[in-house]
């Protein structure tokens, strides 16, 4: 109920939703341009493996993402419900954190030297 | 014989229902005076709200056809669809009789944002010169015509679905008293309207700016009111 | 006999309301499919066969048409994102409309080329 933490969370929601526009621009298009020749484990792995550049951006990419989700979830939840207090928040922040969780794993597992 | 219109009123409190009635159709009639012809002539105990009947009170705001409108304001040849119109009391807020709603928490969250000057001078001090070219005097010359219909409120669906959301016209105001220099309570008003019940909550679907019959855009007030709120946060202000 | 005060629905048409609408549900689809785009990104390393025969799954015309739509969806929501951006952090307002349409051009043009892509 503080504003100062209602603030701040709308704030991490767009500054979040900036560097997501931009990394969906990129990605879009390299996934675009790399699904050229059609796709398979073999080569989404071979061009990606070891490229320590990739892997920053998609961490970057990642944690945008497990940012920006549950405050927008968080709210559709409240909109939707009118559920109050904390529970709007615990539930999309177990999704954020899930989201992280999987999203690095897969980051690292892909891009890892 | 003279053309007719079928009119639906509701009729009733929260529970009700819509009744129907015929009223001659007359050239420049407005949706006002269609119900005034209605409580005068077919049925007295109709109930409804209208002071000045030229558009400047706000006090005859209704919905007309599914729509939040001024009804001295609304020519009826204009929204009647198939010689039918119906007419019902405004949204979002308690219905006390037929068309006629509850505006109390509606001036309530007007106070809860803090929408009342807080002055720094006295009768006895010099006038505040404020150039009518300045910034901040222009932001607050843009959203300053508000007369307190509630057609936005009516017309906004984050009311709907939160019913601790200060609304619009709250929040408007309190942008037009953010943006005045000589007010002194600003550190307080921010700290009332940006929190997830204020100006956070608003997902800029501008259907109060659509049918603000003063054309103002509390979407545009309530944007400068998150960008404020940033500012005061990143000063550590608030 | 009870009716709704609210029986007349009309008064949603109205550009601004259906780009509101399309953010929201683009916004909770994307939060519903990403757990599962990183589980399957996992498995390219995890277990690259079980992938591949999941990709050749992913040939199917109805299944491109679905991966068009998730395009057309993260389009969506990012264009209308940026009409949200510019509308909060510039003080400005009458072009909206204007930039609700080309933000729906934008996002259906961006879903094509993934589609054409794919063919």
């Amino acid at each position: 109920m503080s504003s100062r933490v209602d603030t701040r969370r709308w704030l991490i929601q767009r500054v979040s939703a900036m560097v997501l526009a931009v990394a969906v621009i990129v990605h879009l298009g390299v996934i675009i341009m790399a699904t050229q020749n059609g796709l398979s484990a073999a080569e989404i792995v071979g061009r990606v493996q070891g490229n320590v550049g990739w892997m920053v951006f998609y961490i970057i990419f990642v944690v945008a993402a497990a940012l920006h989700a549950p405050i927008g979830l968080r709210t559709v939840i409240r909109e939707a419900t009118g559920m109050q207090g904390r529970w709007p928040g615990f539930i999309s922040g177990t999704i954020g954190v899930l989201m992280l969780i999987m999203g690095l794993q897969a980051v690292l597992r892909l891009y890892g030297v | 014989m003279a053309d007719t219109l079928e009119v639906s009123v509701w009729r009733g409190g929260e529970n009700g229902e819509y009744e129907t009635y015929t009223v001659p159709s007359r050239e420049s009639q407005t949706v006002l005076d269609i119900v005034t012809y209605i409580q005068r002539r077919l049925d007295p105990s109709l109930s409804y709200r209208f002071a000045c009947r030229v558009g400047v009170c706000g006090s005859c705001a209704m919905t007309v056809n599914g729509k939040a409108r001024w009804t001295c304001r609304t020519h009826a040849r204009l929204v009647t669809e198939n010689g039918k119109l119906e007419i019902g009391p405004l949204r979002n807020l308690p219905v006390v009789k037929d068309l006629a709603t509850d505006m109390r928490e509606f001036f309530d969250k007007w106070a809860k944002a803090e929408g009342n000057f807080k002055p720094t001078t006295t009768r006895h001090d010099e006038f505040a010169t404020v150039k009518p070219s300045d910034k901040k005097r222009k932001q607050a010359t843009a959203a300053i015509e508000c007369i307190g219909c509630g057609v936005c409120y009516s017309s906004c669906d984050v009311v709907a679905w939160n019913k601790d959301y200060l609304g619009p016209a709250a929040l408007n105001r309190a942008w037009t008293l953010i943006n005045d220099v000589r007010d002194s309570g600003n550190d307080e008003r921010l700290k009332a309207v940006a929190g997830d019940a204020g100006c956070h909550a608003c997902h800029s679907t501008q259907m109060c700016q659509e049918r603000c019959p003063k054309h103002l855009s509390p979407t545009a007030s309530i944007a400068g009111l998150k960008r404020a709120a940033t500012s005061a946060l990143l000063k550590g202000k608030l | 006999m009870n009716q709704s005060v609210n029986s007349h629905r009309a008064h949603r048409a109205h550009a601004t309301y259906w780009a509101f609408i399309l953010h929201r549900l683009s916004g909770v689809a994307l939060a519903l499919f990403l757990p599962v785009h990183f589980y399957m990104l996992s498995m390219t390393v995890t277990d690259a066969a079980r992938f591949d025969n999941f990709i050749s799954w992913t040939e199917a015309p109805l299944v491109k048409l679905a991966e068009a739509g998730l395009v057309v969806l993260l389009a969506l929501h990012l264009t209308g994102g940026l009409r949200l951006l510019a509308l909060e952090f510039l003080p400005w307002r009458d072009w909206q409309k204007s930039a609700v349409a080309l933000a729906s051009g934008l996002s259906l043009i961006v879903g094509l080329v993934f589609l054409l892509n794919g063919i």
